[in-house]
């Protein structure tokens, strides 16, 4: 996998994700290594996530590497006028691999052809983020067993929902029965419809989750304010879809619900203390999972 | 005897690209890159067709397409016909098939893709040849034929 590119999930093979997942349990159990000892990571961010960084930063740090960057297009070159490419050849002369988050859709891509390191992809607008679905993956497999043959409900904003579209193409090679809850307007896109019918999956569509939640192995949410255009169909969708700790009574033992994060409000607080409730695990996973995918890309492990 | 009238004047060697839909007499010329090379062109628009209403026809002397070439003009001309012609004889005839994958000739139609910020030259895979809809190599969204633009 050395000096592979990670622009969108597509790019890895069904052996190439077990590899990245097998690595981030090596890194759970042992999280604080030198491999990176020496080498240089750039961390770009055209847009905050602040989460995301983070979570890639202390990925760098624990296994001993430095990181040099910029937290937004403020604060950088770009402000200047400097066009992607000239941004990414400059920076690739400084750093062993750049990270890249950038609202511009297909700028990953663009800059994995113009660099001579490897490009990771940190979010791409509407587009991909691979590393939160490898992250997804490793918190359903190490939860569930196995990521074959699951029950795997998606509610919310499925319209927009970067997170769901590329969760829903990665699972898409383990048999998984889908279930689509959102309201009418952010349903999901026909076009991933017609992926799934090619691919002959099950999927079914529902304006509420209440009686059918018996049913769910993983239950993923997520309704986000920035990929909305009206801010009143936000403030419409949002309280719709709420996860309460009530809910979870007549659910199965191994259902875990699952978020990205940033909660706005779509799951209740009070579901936090329950055992089912996965997210804040589901972002320490995600060290774990970037060391992988950093460390074999840079063929160190 | 009945007297054909050509309404476009025969040639003797080269090709003759015809059934293009009237409007895309333009946009044929500038995928094929017609308006640059130094070769004889004739050309005439607005010409009545039975089974198109209006169409245009491009005769081209000495000027002959590889299949990868002319196919490029599928995307907006897909029922055009190609006559090769050899001293004033058509010695072949050809149809256009939309190809698998396309360079150029057409915007993306996503307004966040970076093709449409920097100066990139596009590409796409053709998801579906009969109702054209191309997907983006750089942003990965479709545009669908009502909504592509051509360069």
């Amino acid at each position: 996998m050395k000096n592979k590119n990670l622009v969108s999930i597509t790019d890895f093979s069904k052996d190439e994700v077990f590899k990245i997942l097998d690595l981030a349990e090596e890194f759970e159990k042992n999280p604080n290594q030198n491999l990176l000892q020496g080498k240089v990571i750039a961390t770009l961010f055209f847009e905050p996530s602040t989460r995301t960084r983070l979570s890639f930063e202390s990925a760098i740090s624990r296994l001993g590497g430095k990181y040099i960057g910029f937290t937004d297009a403020g604060s950088s070159s770009v402000k200047k006028g400097e066009s992607l490419k000239d941004t990414i050849m400059t920076v690739a002369n400084y750093s062993d691999m750049i990270i890249m988050r950038n609202p511009i859709e297909g700028s990953a891509r663009w800059a994995s052809e113009v660099s001579k390191v490897p490009i990771v992809n940190a979010g791409d607008g509407a587009n991909q983020h691979p590393t939160q679905t490898l992250l997804d993956l490793y918190s359903i497999r190490k939860t569930q067993g196995t990521l074959d043959n699951l029950n795997v409900f998606f509610v919310g904003d499925l319209k927009y929902g970067r997170t769901v579209h590329s969760l829903l193409q990665a699972m898409s090679m383990f048999n998984t029965t889908y279930n689509f809850i959102s309201p009418e307007e952010l349903r999901i896109p026909d076009e991933y419809k017609m992926f799934l019918d090619k691919k002959g999956l099950k999927y079914y569509e529902h304006l509420d989750f209440s009686d059918i939640i018996s049913h769910a192995d993983i239950f993923m949410t997520r309704i986000q304010r920035e990929r909305f255009s009206d801010p009143m169909e936000y403030e419409k969708t949002k309280n719709s879809y709420v996860l309460k700790k009530n809910m979870l009574e007549k659910t199965k033992l191994n259902m875990k619900v699952l978020h990205p994060l940033p909660r706005v409000n779509e799951i209740s607080t009070d579901v936090d203390t329950d055992e089912k409730a996965y997210y804040f695990t589901q972002a320490l996973n995600g060290v774990y999972t970037r060391q992988a995918i950093i460390t074999s890309i840079l063929g160190l492990k | 005897m009945t007297e054909k009238k050509l309404q476009v004047s025969a040639i003797q060697n080269g090709t003759v690209i015809d059934h293009i839909p009237a409007d895309k007499l333009f946009n044929v010329i500038n995928i094929l890159g017609l308006n640059k090379i130094k070769n004889q062109i004739t050309f005439g628009t607005n010409l009545e067709s039975k089974k198109m209403g209006l169409k245009a026809i491009i005769k081209l002397s000495d000027v002959f397409f590889a299949d990868n070439e002319i196919n490029k003009i599928a995307l907006v001309a897909p029922e055009a016909k190609l006559n090769i012609v050899k001293d004033y004889q058509v010695v072949e005839k050809k149809i256009v098939e939309v190809p698998d994958n396309i360079t150029g000739i057409a915007k993306c139609g996503n307004p966040k893709c970076i093709t449409n910020h920097e100066g990139i030259i596009t590409k796409f895979q053709v998801v579906n040849k009969k109702k054209v809809a191309l997907r983006c190599h750089y942003c990965e969204k479709i545009t669908d034929s009502e909504h592509m633009e051509i360069f």
